[in-house]
């Protein structure tokens, strides 16, 4: 080694100088290649002009005039964007706030109330064995479950608590938020549980023998020593759930709106400038969300 | 379900290809000389490994699938030229993809039958009688003025645009046990009787247009041309669409073949715009249902094949040959067995029994069951095919799907109607 630090002195210098700039080289290049260059993109080809078989370069704003078409003239009514984006995000808020509370119960369960560590590598491989099938098929199944004929229908009329069918049990709102709640539910125990087994127990026991009641631990100590865990999980979970078309699609009949559904029309119709439009304000809405979670924490510092 | 099965398979070529297609932007278009090998673009509903088995027999020809939607047919032709050899296509998708350039007019002097070819495509009637042309129409877009023009021709010339191969005229599917009571006409799936229980497309092209079928026989408007809409007619489609979802209407939105027999035969949906082998599959489970013929007409499609514009020589010559085969009647009776009709009837006709020709083209009683080409029961002996024979149900068509003018608009609309 010491050779041919000598033989390539110079250089090693640099190397020594920037060995963090060059460490990180090989994933900011990769960022650059498969994030930045297409992002750049798709930003560029918002501003291009299309018709039914062609996209035209060009620099105009009707792809986002047209995104916005009649929103002000149609207030109070909201008009298309203003309602799928609503959607979204009230979909993203009730499944946020269900996941957050499960992910933190069982994260709470898994790693203070579960003490052989043997026990809670158990359990954790329990949590994620739904995961060994694929997501559209995990949100499928409920389909027969939750149908007109289906399986908890007719358990509730034998039984008698029902005389008809029960229909918002299926391609409703409901059943849009239960798919995203068992998708997504475990993005929210993993990272939560990650920081919690992180927090110094004697920090609990001291706060024990100040006299603290479990409730006072809880709140002064596991929550904000979690933090970095929530807001990480709580990324994972509002950024699929915004971008999220399948499970709407698919749970919510395709009756309910999703700006990704909107995305996928225009794709398969050639609007890519329209399409491209969309993605920009669903990337930037999407941002503002996360750039509002991490001004409740510095996540870098945190880490 | 064979009709499944062949999916899968496919499904695994489509992968393969695929990862072909995007290690050199095109897999090599030239083969050794004794292998014949056809790139195919296109849904593949028309296909399958019983077409391909026969196909191998009689000409040495394999086919390497590249099955996609529709819509994703028209966005691959106009994206990737170099990747397939024939495109299997809709009539409808002409107006997007004959400007591009990137396919070829098809050498009718090549075509063995294509002097044989039905005449709703050519003339655009049948047995004498002219039948609707709203929409894109085949006739309007059967011929190109030169063999690289990017222009349709209103005369008939030596080039055509697509060989046809299937078509069929689509109209609403219900189950009769649930509903008791005849249908015969497009209103009523926005029928009030059927809150919570009805279902449209969610493929806007198509959707738009049994909407507006269900809009005339309302007798809320008529359009001069429902393949065609101006913006106001849009506006107005739309809007109905709007007031029925958000009063229940509907159940569900689907916009795969799979999803429309599952809505179906789960009880879901009693009415629902459908396609033929939606209903088969329903029925080959044991379950009601009928592709119910309505007063108001059919809407009609037809698909064909049209060669990549850098498919040349050698590799062109094996295309033409493919598409000789696929008219000359093997597939055009397997087809027609599936409730689809064979572009060439004549030759079709060569390859199924006389009780089956009877039941399925002329409308007559079944003599002894009908099976579909997997083998499993469709109808039994004194069953009447839905809609009748084929003079009937082709000539009762109405409209074609269509590509409209105002394509950007009226999609831009349809997203409200989903978002309402």
């Amino acid at each position: 080694m010491k050779v041919a630090a000598d033989s390539f002195g110079g250089i090693m210098i640099d190397v020594k100088k920037h060995s963090a700039a060059l460490l990180s080289l090989p994933f900011a290049l990769v960022i650059f290649g498969f994030f930045v260059v297409p992002l750049c993109l798709v930003i560029m080809v918002s501003f291009w002009d299309y018709n039914s078989y062609s996209i035209i370069p060009d620099f105009i704003f009707t792809n986002y005039h047209d995104i916005f078409y009649g929103c002000v003239k149609s207030l109070p009514d909201l008009c298309t964007s203003f309602a799928t984006y609503l959607s979204s995000l009230k979909f993203v808020f009730i499944t946020w706030v269900i996941t957050l509370i499960i992910g933190f119960l069982v994260a709470l369960f898994l790693c203070f109330c579960v003490h052989s560590l043997q026990m809670q590598i158990v359990l954790f491989l329990l949590c994620t064995i739904p995961f060994w099938t694929s997501n559209v098929i995990r949100m499928i199944s409920w389909i027969p479950l939750l149908g007109r004929n289906g399986l908890v229908n007719s358990t509730m009329q034998n039984i008698g608590l029902t005389d008809s069918p029960v229909e918002w049990l299926l391609y409703s709102e409901f059943s849009v938020i239960l798919a995203f709640v068992h998708l997504y539910a475990l993005f929210m125990v993993v990272p939560i549980f990650n920081s919690m087994l992180r927090i110094d127990r004697s920090l609990i026991e001291a706060a024990h023998d100040a006299g603290a009641s479990s409730l006072q631990t809880l709140t002064s100590i596991i929550i904000p020593l979690s933090r970095p865990g929530i807001i990480i999980g709580s990324i994972f979970v509002i950024t699929i759930v915004m971008g999220d078309f399948i499970t709407i699609g698919v749970m919510g009949g395709q009756q309910i709106p999703s700006v990704g559904k909107i995305i996928n029309v225009e794709m398969t119709y050639l609007q890519f400038p329209a399409a491209a439009a969309n993605a920009v304000i669903l990337i930037i809405t999407t941002l503002m969300i996360i750039f509002a979670m991490t001004k409740l924490v510095d996540i870098r510092k945190e880490l | 379900m064979t009709k499944l099965i062949d999916r899968r398979s496919l499904l695994k070529t489509a992968g393969a290809s695929a990862a072909l297609a995007g290690f050199g932007l095109s897999a090599p278009a030239v083969h050794s000389a004794n292998e014949k090998v056809v790139r195919y673009l296109g849904t593949a509903t028309t296909m399958g490994s019983e077409i391909d088995k026969k196909l191998f027999e009689d000409t040495g020809i394999k086919v390497k699938y590249i099955p996609v939607t529709t819509d994703e047919v028209t966005k691959r032709v106009l994206t990737q030229p170099n990747s397939f050899d024939i495109v299997d296509t809709e009539y409808f998708s002409l107006p997007k993809l004959v400007p591009s350039g990137n396919i070829l007019g098809m050498d009718s002097k090549r075509i063995k039958e294509f002097d044989n070819i039905s005449t709703t495509h050519t003339l655009g009637e049948i047995g004498g009688k002219k039948i609707g042309d709203q929409g894109t129409a085949p006739k309007k877009v059967f011929y190109l003025k030169d063999e690289k023009s990017s222009e349709f021709s209103p005369e008939p010339t030596r080039w055509a645009t697509l060989i046809p191969t299937v078509f069929n005229a689509d109209t609403l599917g219900i189950r009769p046990d649930l509903i008791k009571r005849p249908i015969s006409t497009w209103a009523e799936l926005l029928n009030p009787e059927f809150r919570g229980k009805a279902s449209i497309l969610n493929i806007p092209s198509i959707g738009i247009m049994d909407a507006a079928m269900v809009v005339e026989s309302m007798g809320e408007y008529q359009y001069p041309d429902k393949g065609n809409m101006t913006r106001d007619e849009i506006d107005l489609t739309i809007k109905i669409l709007i007031e029925a979802k958000k009063a229940g209407q509907f159940r569900a939105l689907w916009s795969d073949f799979n999803e429309s027999v599952n809505l179906m035969a789960s009880g879901e949906v009693v009415i629902q715009s459908m396609w033929s082998p939606a209903i088969t599959a329903v029925r080959t489970q044991g379950i009601p249902c009928i592709y119910q013929p309505l007063k108001e007409g059919y809407r009609a499609w037809a698909v064909g094949f049209a060669l990549s514009a850098a498919t040349k020589g050698y590799q062109a010559d094996v295309c033409y040959e493919f598409i000789n085969w696929y008219l000359s009647g093997f597939v055009g009776g397997y087809l027609n067995r599936q409730g689809y009709y064979s572009a060439v009837p004549s030759t079709a006709k060569q390859y199924m029994e006389p009780y089956e020709w009877d039941y399925w083209m002329l409308g007559k009683k079944a003599t002894k069951d009908i099976k579909a080409p997997d083998g499993k029961k469709l109808a039994g002996a004194g069953e009447v095919r839905d809609g009748g024979s084929f003079v009937e149900r082709m000539g009762g068509v109405a409209c074609w799907n269509a590509t409209m003018d105002e394509n950007r608009y009226m999609v831009r609309k349809w997203n409200e109607f989903v978002a309402a």
